[in-house]
């Protein structure tokens, strides 16, 4: 009785995310080579890679995307590094402080503790594919509006936080903002203005 | 960091078979705690076999009679998320949906939260060689122990880190072991293994075995409950958890367990505490029975006798939530 979790639904209707199960075939799938096992069951070949750089093919705000990396390498550096995608920031580096945060497959995750090979097959939204400065997106233009940093360096990872918390749940109440974005620290200490900012783009629906 | 091969593992028996083909090879699934260690330098593996793509180990799944079954591989977030799970198996839920940050609940197992290393910054710094690398002292006796343990402490004493884990003991939940020489089922209160035993281990997972599956007996959450108390509200370790469950038979308690978390080295049943609440009713005074007899055999270090009123207030709490 295996059961298809209503998240993964929820994703599947914000744009520019590709259902799960589409990416669990069309990504993995297309990787590896597949092979008919014992009883007809479909098996899959076991792929090693590295110690050397390998090619791996991201998907990343909408594009497919290849970079040639180590297996050590983490998401967070490879879009940084070999992308030149630095919204996501490198602060803790630990996991701990959310400035790395992204989207995969519309979660909410921390690029620094993901490997990038581990990110194959998923769809990657960083903050530059929410909005640029020129079309901000409705959570990007609230931060503005309610002035909601001061160094800024955490900006990106609250806004991606956000939006996935506004994704999943239109209208949060205050807990909930605070729940939604218990993984992401402001050393500023902006948090009020940020929970506002969540709050009037909720409301804008 | 450290570099490795990565390997990809689409069943058990390809996992296995990966991990034995190179020496130095570990597994990983979500691969929190293991980015961890490779960024601390505290392990160097060759070879790292991905098992996040084995097909099966991903569900959550209730059967006719009610039995809970859980695939390693099912995250954080869905298991807190999960309806059945929610009505069921509450504390389970409560237990995960409170464990690290939204972010690292969408990556992080349920398996592997199960086993996580120790968070004992001794332990976490590579220039610290304690008990737990082969040392032959816990720094924590001398040094800062603020966090450590007060039950089932020596010859090391970091808590365990686990906070599905003392839920899952209250439930007499089971764990299914994958390995070589076959299929093999165990209690979770029997998984988990004092430092006494082996301080460089926190449970008894073999040499090429695989956790695959988590079970929990139909009706084990019937009245449970779980809470853990934190310094921040928000994303932070719990410094003591308690889960309690129990059975009724006309209006007094049948059976109970209650398991702490964080305050031992093991998740850890207070069965003092326990034997306190059966054949009383669910109230204020069985709860304070019950708060008073948890602590029974503490032994706090230096720094850490705090955790001690913790316990006593938190199962007080837990208990009298149920009434």
């Amino acid at each position: 009785m295996a059961r298809k979790l209503p998240a993964a639904e929820d994703q599947s209707r914000a744009p520019g995310f590709s259902r799960r199960n589409f990416l669990k075939t069309a990504g993995v799938g297309a990787a590896a080579s597949t092979v008919v096992g014992v009883g007809g069951a479909c098996t899959k070949e076991p792929t090693v890679i590295g110690p050397d750089a390998t090619t791996l093919r991201l998907r990343v705000n909408g594009t497919t995307q290849t970079v040639t990396v180590e297996p050590r390498v983490t998401l967070l550096n490879a879009l940084r590094n070999e992308l030149d995608l630095t919204g996501a920031k490198e602060v803790c580096n630990r996991g701990a402080c959310g400035g790395c945060t992204v989207l995969l497959d519309g979660d909410p995750i921390k690029a620094c503790m993901m490997l990038a090979a581990d990110a194959e097959g998923h769809e990657i939204t960083t903050v530059e594919g929410l909005g640029s400065p020129d079309e901000m997106s409705p959570l990007q233009k609230a931060f503005v509006e309610a002035d909601a940093l001061q160094c800024g360096f955490c900006t990106p990872g609250f806004v991606v936080s956000g939006t996935a918390l506004l994704a999943k749940n239109p209208d949060p109440t205050l807990d909930e903002i605070k729940d939604g974005l218990a993984g992401n620290l402001c050393r500023c200490g902006t948090y009020s203005r940020i929970f506002e900012a969540v709050q009037k783009t909720a409301r804008r629906g | 960091m450290h570099n490795f091969e990565l390997a990809k593992a689409y069943t058990t028996t390809q996992a296995r078979d990966l991990l034995a083909e190179k020496p130095n090879s570990i597994l990983k699934a979500g691969g929190i705690d293991v980015i961890d260690h490779l960024k601390q330098h505290l392990i160097a593996p060759n070879r790292l076999v991905d098992i996040k793509s084995v097909s099966g180990l991903d569900d959550i799944d209730v059967d006719r009679d009610g039995n809970l079954r859980i695939g390693a591989l099912v995250t954080l977030a869905r298991v807190a998320a999960d309806e059945d799970i929610k009505k069921d198996f509450p504390a389970l839920a409560q237990a995960c949906g409170e464990a690290a940050s939204p972010q690292i609940r969408n990556v992080a197992t349920i398996g592997g939260n199960l086993l996580q290393r120790p968070r004992c910054w001794y332990y976490r710094l590579e220039s610290y060689k304690c008990i737990k690398k082969g040392g032959d002292t816990c720094f924590a006796i001398a040094g800062m122990n603020r966090y450590n343990v007060i039950f089932g402490g020596g010859p090391a004493y970091p808590p365990h880190p686990s906070s599905a884990a003392v839920p899952l003991v209250a439930y007499g939940a089971s764990l299914v072991l994958e390995g070589p020489e076959g299929t093999r089922t165990v209690p979770a209160g029997e998984f988990f293994v004092l430092p006494d035993v082996d301080p460089e281990r926190e449970n008894t997972l073999g040499e090429g075995e695989i956790l695959t599956e988590i079970r929990v007996p139909a009706a084990a959450g019937k009245k449970s409950a779980y809470a853990e108390v934190r310094e921040r509200a928000g994303f932070d370790w719990p410094v003591v958890s308690a889960a309690v469950a129990v059975e009724e038979d006309g209006g007094s308690v049948k059976s109970a367990r209650i398991v702490l978390g964080q305050v031992a080295t093991i998740p850890w049943r207070a069965t003092k505490a326990e034997e306190a609440l059966v054949g009383q009713p669910l109230g204020a005074a069985s709860a304070e029975a019950a708060g008073q007899a948890a602590v029974d055999g503490a032994e706090p270090m230096t720094d850490n006798g705090y955790k001690v009123d913790l316990v006593t207030a938190l199962v007080r709490r837990v208990v009298a939530s149920l009434a």
